[in-house]
């Protein structure tokens, strides 16, 4: 069998506005993952405020236990039912930002249950209430020991956002599939949005590798 | 340093106190008094419930029976504890130093002594910074002002948790065996800063071991054994004539290990 890359040359530009597509979409859904996650993680910190734990730690379970495929296919086909018809963009961003706000809340109460409780006790010491010590005291050093497996959950984010081609926005699986419909070169357009991949998720690694050195040369990490 | 003014109110009195964790009783029954500008140095062995005793003294732990009063508040009470909002206000007035320092690993020395004062006394961070810089003065820490904690001593670290501490401006400290992390030779420098807070009338309570500070700077000398006070009076007493078997008992293995 001889490779043809003809095809992959030729629409590199498509495939290229398909990565910038994937680059937006991750991107954003990594915002509201983080931003769940941190929400949902210091909900889950203290099982005394009842309601508060039940709905985070209800949310986690449903989110981790079922296939992110089948979350994406109820945002974009199950909720036009009960007339809610969101565009395909925000279905995407949603169903990942949601999913990998379950991951990153584990993180995130990861990271805070290994600061020392010592730190607490001496931020409480001196006076502060327990969110100035959440906020002065405890993030900023959870924070640090959550970046690299937070560099983790964004790889996988980004490989995940695959999945939102099949709900029609274009990104780069996406437009990686209309190359092939037409030239019928499935291997090398395959090969090339792989190697997208790996560029983009390759990028990822080296850019939080630098940020955790920058951090640790500068004293904040031990 | 003796206290003669005993008719002041006491600045800590606690009446019966009682705390366990889980089956194990802690502390059963505690009863005594600080009086402002008093040292208190309690000792006994390891498990006989003194760190735990410290701790309910600023709601670090809360005693499930008895009364605590401090500062003027009732902290504890038949298990009700102190509102969240005045507790907060009353750890402003007990300071508390850690056997294991607790210095926020990622603010610098001075912004661990100023994080109090700037979010709760309401100072600038010129005003604060001013202040520390007076602070780590005392504990003879100028030159590390700038030092990120992991780059200090741990008689150095101590130093600093003590600085950050005063910071607050309390009217009591609370010393949670402030030495027994330490390398035998960075001791004497934190036994130093206590002494000269000591000397200039704070009130002082103090789990230790150090019996050399407990004979040369306490007012009084608690012994505690399995929860209760076994005895307490001033350290020549206790010291040269302990009334209880187990104090003797304790001491002689203490001072023999020395």
């Amino acid at each position: 069998m001889e490779l043809d890359f003809s095809p992959v040359w030729k629409g590199w530009p498509q495939l290229l506005e398909g990565a910038l597509i994937t680059i937006e979409i991750t991107s954003i859904s990594l915002l509201l993952g983080c931003f769940l996650g941190l929400l949902v993680g210091i909900g889950r910190l203290n099982p005394a405020r009842r309601f508060i734990y039940v709905v985070c730690t209800a949310y986690v379970a449903a989110i981790r236990g079922t296939p992110l495929l089948v979350q994406l296919f109820i945002l974009f086909f199950g909720l036009p039912h009960f007339g809610l018809l969101l565009p395909a963009f925000l279905c995407g961003v949603l169903g990942l930002g949601v999913y990998s706000g379950a991951y990153v809340s584990e993180i995130v109460r990861g990271a805070i249950q290994s600061i020392d409780k010592g730190q607490m006790e001496a931020a409480r010491s001196i006076g502060l209430s327990s969110s100035q010590a959440m906020l002065e005291v405890i993030l900023p050093q959870a924070v640090l020991r959550m970046i690299p497996p937070l560099g983790n959950e964004f790889i996988a984010l980004i490989k995940n956002s695959a999945l939102v081609s099949l709900l029609t926005i274009h990104d780069l699986m996406h437009e990686g599939q209309k190359i092939i419909s037409i030239s019928y070169r499935s291997l090398e357009v395959y090969l090339a949005i792989a190697l997208i991949y790996f560029v983009l998720t390759g990028i990822t690694t080296l850019a939080l590798r630098k940020l955790e050195q920058h951090l640790k040369a500068g004293g904040m990490v031990q | 340093m003796t206290n003669t003014t005993a008719t002041n109110a006491a600045i800590i009195r606690i009446r019966g106190l009682r705390k366990s964790f889980g089956e194990h009783l802690v502390l059963n029954g505690i009863d005594f008094e600080v009086m402002p500008k008093q040292v208190v140095v309690v000792i006994g062995p390891s498990g006989s419930g003194k760190s735990t005793l410290l701790r309910c003294c600023n709601g670090l732990e809360k005693a499930e029976g008895g009364r605590l009063d401090i500062c003027g508040l009732t902290l504890v009470n038949d298990g009700l504890m102190l509102p969240d909002a005045d507790l907060n206000a009353l750890r402003e007035e007990v300071g508390m130093v850690f056997q294991s320092f607790n210095l926020f690993p990622h603010l610098s020395v001075r912004d661990n002594i100023t994080l109090g004062p700037r979010k709760l006394r309401g100072l600038s961070h010129a005003q604060a910074q001013i202040e520390a810089d007076v602070l780590l003065k005392k504990v003879g820490l100028t030159d590390k002002a700038n030092a990120m904690p992991a780059s200090l001593s741990g008689g150095q670290k101590q130093r600093v948790a003590i600085a950050r501490a005063l910071a607050m401006k309390p009217r009591v400290m609370l010393f949670d065996e402030p030495t027994s992390a330490l390398d035998p030779e960075l001791v004497g420098e934190v036994l130093q800063v206590m002494k000269l807070l000591a000397s200039e009338g704070m009130t002082m309570m103090v789990v230790t071991h150090e019996m050399g500070f407990a004979k040369e700077v306490a007012d009084v000398v608690v012994v505690m054994d399995d929860g209760a006070i076994i005895e307490s009076g001033p350290p020549e007493t206790i010291f040269s004539r302990p009334s209880q078997e187990r104090t003797r008992h304790f001491l002689q293995a203490v001072l023999t290990k020395a």
